[in-house]
């Protein structure tokens, strides 16, 4: 029998059990629709985290205390190894050639209170310089000056988050006062949202005078982080030589490998978080693979159950001149076509999902056209594995044996 | 001649056990002869029935079919066989379920790739011949028990086969509509074509030319038209 017409007589046979075809069909459309589903909410939360990063600040390197060997160490902040002077160190020296701007920065989380609202949150002391380096841009006031840090001056400049948390929606909170750590602080600006979520969020953080931070809030003189901009991508890796030298060389440490501190590129912390997400969105296609795995095992099931109680018909057609390769034929283009039309439709509830959850986590949807061909291809790959045994089984069976099935 | 059957036996073994279903069948059979294979349950009808069928190969002995030797053949070989040479009427009719008349009588043809339009004729014209003429599109399960028969006998018929093997094509039928189908049978022969028929009926094996009695796997009795020939 000519293939055209095996094709034609299998699309009139799934049509006659529509609900075993819609059955079987189902596996395979939830394994493809959470294929593409699954890695595009992962690859588009990769994006989400790059761009993230990226606006953080364009050629940012950040110095960090490194973790000391001396236990009790909850954070990278608790180290003390960076000074307000090494910072200076840093911006004047004359070995440094490669930098066009410090922010010497100072964060801790501390209980905040306006009114009747408290929270808690991370509260970053830090120089005029701050707002340039990571490109803060501001919907209301000023950002810290540098008169406010030459007088210690006790005002605040409030991320969008920390406005809703303390203020209210829609509030414009300059003027008010807001109490940092029993402190009163009058608040000065607010930050434009840079879209951040989660721990570090910027849209959360309170900006406060560095020397304010130090002197009057913590009562201490060392820095956690140092955020340093290259004057280009090309002297990244320049400005970090420069800057661990000059501070090996002032810390009176020997060698790189008992540095107390450690210099982290953006592209460092992109590699990172790339690498983590990377594994996220391998994790969650491994899963989604078991689905649609689980998916061709069904429709094996169902064409294993259609052979069976196909028997007789099996026979007759074989009387009736039926060969082996035109058994097999059958039953694979009709699994072939289950698998195939079950992958568009998951597809198209795939892309369809991907979308959805891209607006309810506002992440950017990425859907790739690789992925989807490849899903495609792979349930094409699973209806010819997952029909084959049922369909050898299907022409092995012998003339008589089969008519005889009651 | 037609089928020239020499030392036929057929035995099935289960779990160690073997059961003799032929022991040595010699049976000949001229063109256009209507012969009835008749004998009680378990007497080895059904297994001579699937070797002339070429559904089953003996275990010993050998079978020409048509001049043709196919007691030795592969499978599709025979499936070839049953394609061309062999026309089958069952007693279940076994009909594709909720399958046009029409598209059951193509079936075979469709097997040995002959194109839609010819098939299309044909089928019409074998289904006109049975009396179906107007039911062609109806499913199969919307006829009754003896147009489905009809229908199966247009199907035997489409590849133009040498011999129309029919394995009790009443034993499913009222006596009324069964003896519509016995006249057609009956027709086919007049019109030249060998005709071997399975049944246990003495009413129905009447219809035939020659009666083959069977029993334990091994001919009894032989007559054609009333007498006997050993």
């Amino acid at each position: 029998m000519k293939l055209t017409e095996i094709v034609r007589e299998s699309f009139g046979t799934l049509g006659l059990n529509k609900m075993r075809t819609g059955l079987a069909a189902l596996g395979i459309i939830i394994g493809i629709g959470s294929v593409i589903a699954l890695i595009s909410l992962g690859a588009g939360s990769q994006k989400a985290i790059e761009n993230q990063i990226q606006a953080l600040g364009a050629n940012l390197l950040t110095v960090m205390p490194s973790n000391s060997r001396q236990g009790n160490v909850r954070t990278a902040g608790q180290n003390t190894s960076l000074t307000l002077d090494d910072a200076r160190a840093i911006a004047t020296n004359n070995s440094i050639t490669t930098i066009s701007q410090v922010s010497p920065e100072l964060s801790r989380r501390s209980q905040v209170i306006a009114g009747r609202n408290n929270t808690n949150t991370e509260i970053v002391g830090v120089e005029s310089t701050y707002s340039a380096i990571h490109t803060m841009e501001m919907t209301a006031g000023n950002f810290i000056s540098e008169r406010d840090v030459s007088g210690v001056a006790k005002v605040a400049v409030l991320g969008p988050q920390a406005v809703i948390d303390l203020f209210g929606e829609g509030a414009n909170p300059v003027g008010a006062q807001i109490r940092i750590n029993k402190q009163s602080f009058s608040v000065i600006g607010v930050t434009k949202s840079k879209g951040g979520s989660g721990f570090n969020n910027p849209d959360s953080m309170i900006f406060v005078p560095l020397s304010t931070a130090q002197k009057q809030l913590f009562g201490v003189d060392y820095l956690s982080t140092i955020a340093v901009e290259a004057k280009s991508k090309e002297v990244m890796t320049m400005a970090q030589d420069e800057i661990g030298y000059l501070l090996l060389d002032r810390h009176k440490l020997s060698s790189p490998t008992n540095a107390d501190f450690s210099i982290m590129s953006q592209n460092d912390i992109l590699n990172t978080a790339s690498q983590v997400t990377g594994t996220f969105t391998t994790l969650l296609g491994g899963i989604a693979a078991i689905s649609l795995l689980v998916g061709g095992i069904g429709i094996m099931n169902i064409m294993l159950v259609t052979v069976t109680e196909r028997t007789r018909e099996i026979g007759l057609r074989k009387a009736l001149g039926a060969k082996k390769k035109t058994i097999i034929t059958q039953f694979l283009v009709e699994s072939v076509i289950l698998t195939f039309f079950g992958g568009i439709i998951g597809m198209a509830i795939g892309v369809g999902i991907s979308f959805l959850l891209a607006k309810v986590l506002s992440i950017p949807a990425a859907i790739s056209v690789p992925s989807m061909v490849l899903a495609m291809g792979v349930s094409g790959i699973i209806g010819i594995v997952f029909g084959w045994y049922p369909a050898q089984r299907a022409a092995k069976l012998q003339p008589i044996e089969a008519l005889r099935f009651e | 001649m037609m089928i020239k059957m020499k030392g036929i036996t057929k035995i099935y073994a289960h779990d160690g056990v073997e059961t003799v279903a032929l022991a040595g069948v010699n049976l000949n059979v001229e063109e256009g002869e209507f012969v009835a294979i008749m004998g009680p349950s378990g007497s080895g009808k059904s297994t001579l029935m699937h070797i002339l069928g070429a559904l089953d190969s003996p275990t010993d002995g050998q079978y020409w079919l048509d001049n043709q030797d196919v007691s030795r053949l592969n499978d599709d070989d025979l499936a070839e066989i049953r394609n061309r040479k062999i026309g089958f009427v069952f007693q279940a009719y076994n009909l594709l379920p909720r399958t046009s008349a029409l598209k059951n009588v193509e079936l075979p043809m469709a097997y040995a790739e002959i194109d839609k339009e010819r098939r299309l004729m044909r089928a019409k014209e074998l289904l006109g011949l049975v009396g179906l003429g107007d039911r062609m599109e109806h499913l199969s399960n919307q006829l009754s028990g003896g147009q489905q028969q009809r229908v199966a006998i247009a199907r035997a018929l489409t590849m133009d086969p040498k011999i129309v093997l029919a394995d009790e094509p009443t034993g499913n039928i009222a006596s009324q509509q069964a003896e519509e189908i016995m006249k057609i049978l009956k027709k086919l022969h007049k019109d030249g074509r060998t005709i071997v028929m399975i049944t246990h009926e003495e009413d129905i094996a009447k219809w035939a030319s020659r009666v083959v009695t069977i029993r334990d796997g091994k001919i009894v009795e032989d007559r054609k038209s009333g007498r006997r020939l050993r």
